[in-house]
């Protein structure tokens, strides 16, 4: 078996079987991580660019060393410090890096699309860490397979996303992952924050976090992407606590245990206490620890691609 | 398919004891002994030798594991087809233990060559050996020999070596295809 992509650009191109197919080689590379030498060489001739035109510490860091842990070698590139800044275009600044015999650029960009555009445009293999508000594929593989690990299968599992659903790409991959997996997912958050055209895409929408917590097995909390915001979209940071922020009490009133996931950086104290986000329910580190082994999964899959 | 008998299941059954008792007179108690089955086939060898030394030879403390050396062969992105990876299951340590591998054909060594390598992410063995059922001779890429070997074939390149066990297959069993 092998990947029906040639690039990761988002989770709604793969199929249910690709995603099968990652998950089956995330758990043999989370077997890998688990011994004294983490490292394998089936990577050694591969060369890997991680190109990152907006700030990220967990991707990015995750990225690196799953590249590493399979011997590629990797060149890392941050926007902040290069000619980008000069008014280098971005077709320019990714043609000279493969000029340098890259074999596979691992890209995040601030606009939705341009994983897509550098897939079309280059010749390279392009796995995308994040473009804009369109989606994230890895953060929804990474999230979806820490679920299955604790739940099992997904088909019929509930899971609700809460929080700022219009700025964030981590929603809309999760949705399309969790779809194809056979579970159902709710939207939770206030009406500014949730896209107009939402329930096209199979998704309920529940202005109360409370009911949309009693529903769910799953509440994967969205940070409040203040950086993407140019207008208010609540009126205060206090108000949004009040309603959508989650706190150790909801969890106690609820009947049933529910997982708790953040795909970090965490606001704490906004969308979630500290609590909460350290206590029995939360598999926050364990998503990060899983990220390894998931994106292990998804580079050596798409490298098997690049037949000599 | 045309196939000939290579072995019948009476005579896999001889050499599988003879594989032990000479284990057993090289390795005396296992104390410093690990088998380690190497994935896909070359398990069920193994798991067959450890219930022979365990019920016949009364040596019950045997510690063996499952080694999948998908990730380190050196054809990858050389095959049209993506190498598929098994489970690994190794729940000891190999620092200065006598490794034995187990595999139920040797042909080029490139296997074997990778399991060399997988192995250390384990610990650094004291002594690695090798043991196979079925030894293909001039075959070799690599300068790889068993150190033990159920039987020795001359085999032509396009022949099929298949080893059948009867709890996957039915029946124990060698055959050319």
């Amino acid at each position: 078996m092998s990947l029906t992509v040639n690039h990761l650009i988002g989770i709604k191109d793969v199929t249910t079987e690709d995603i099968h197919l990652i998950f089956e080689h995330a758990k043999h590379f989370k077997e890998v991580l688990s011994r004294p030498i983490k490292k394998v060489p089936s990577l050694r001739d591969v060369t890997i660019a991680n190109i990152f035109f907006e700030n990220s510490t967990r991707t990015k860091l995750s990225f690196e060393l799953a590249q590493k842990r399979l011997s590629a070698d990797v060149i890392s590139f941050s926007a902040a410090q290069s000619s980008v800044k000069k008014g280098e275009t971005l077709i320019d600044t990714v043609n000279n890096i493969l000029a340098m015999k890259v074999d596979m650029v691992v890209m995040r960009h601030s606009s939705p699309g341009a994983a897509a555009f550098l897939a079309k445009h280059t010749k390279t293999t392009v796995i995308n860490a994040g473009d804009g508000a369109h989606e994230h594929p890895t953060q929804a593989l990474l999230d979806a397979f820490s679920m299955q690990e604790k739940l099992g299968d997904l088909t019929g599992k509930k899971v609700v996303i809460v929080g700022d659903i219009l700025h964030s790409r981590v929603a809309l991959s999760n949705i399309f992952c969790l779809q194809k997996l056979g579970a159902k997912v709710k939207v939770c958050g206030p009406n500014s924050l949730i896209p107009k055209h939402i329930k096209s895409l199979g998704v309920e929408v529940d202005p109360n976090l409370m009911k949309a917590l009693a529903w769910c097995d799953v509440a994967n909390m969205l940070r409040v992407q203040n950086e993407r915001m140019d207008v208010s979209y609540f009126p205060s940071t206090r108000e949004y606590i009040m309603q959508y922020g989650l706190n150790a009490q909801m969890l106690e009133q609820l009947d049933k245990d529910i997982l708790i996931m953040h795909p970090g950086p965490i606001n704490r104290g906004i969308e979630i206490t500290s609590e909460v986000a350290d206590g029995k329910h939360s598999i926050i580190l364990e998503q990060v620890e899983n990220g390894v082994a998931v994106r292990m999964a998804v580079i050596y899959l798409l490298a098997s691609k690049l037949i000599k | 398919m045309s196939s000939k008998i290579l072995l019948t299941s009476l005579e896999v059954d001889i050499i599988l004891h003879r594989l032990a008792c000479q284990l057993v007179e090289k390795h005396f108690d296992f104390s410093e002994a690990k088998i380690i089955g190497l994935q896909p086939r070359g398990i069920k060898l193994a798991e067959r030798l450890v219930k022979i030394l365990q019920e016949e030879h009364q040596i019950t403390s045997i510690q063996w594991g499952a080694l999948d050396i998908t990730f380190f062969r050196d054809d990858f992105r050389r095959n049209e087809k993506p190498l598929e990876a098994n489970r690994t299951q190794i729940n000891f340590l190999v620092e200065n233990q006598r490794v034995i591998f187990m595999d139920d054909v040797l042909y080029t060594g490139r296997s074997i060559n990778a399991a060399l390598a997988a192995i250390q992410s384990f610990g650094r063995p004291k002594e690695v050996e090798l043991l196979v059922l079925i030894d293909r001779r001039f075959s070799r890429h690599l300068p790889i020999q068993p150190d033990y070997r159920g039987r020795q074939v001359d085999v032509i390149n396009n022949e099929k070596v298949k080893v059948c066990w009867k709890e996957y297959d039915g029946e124990d069993g060698v055959y050319l295809i």
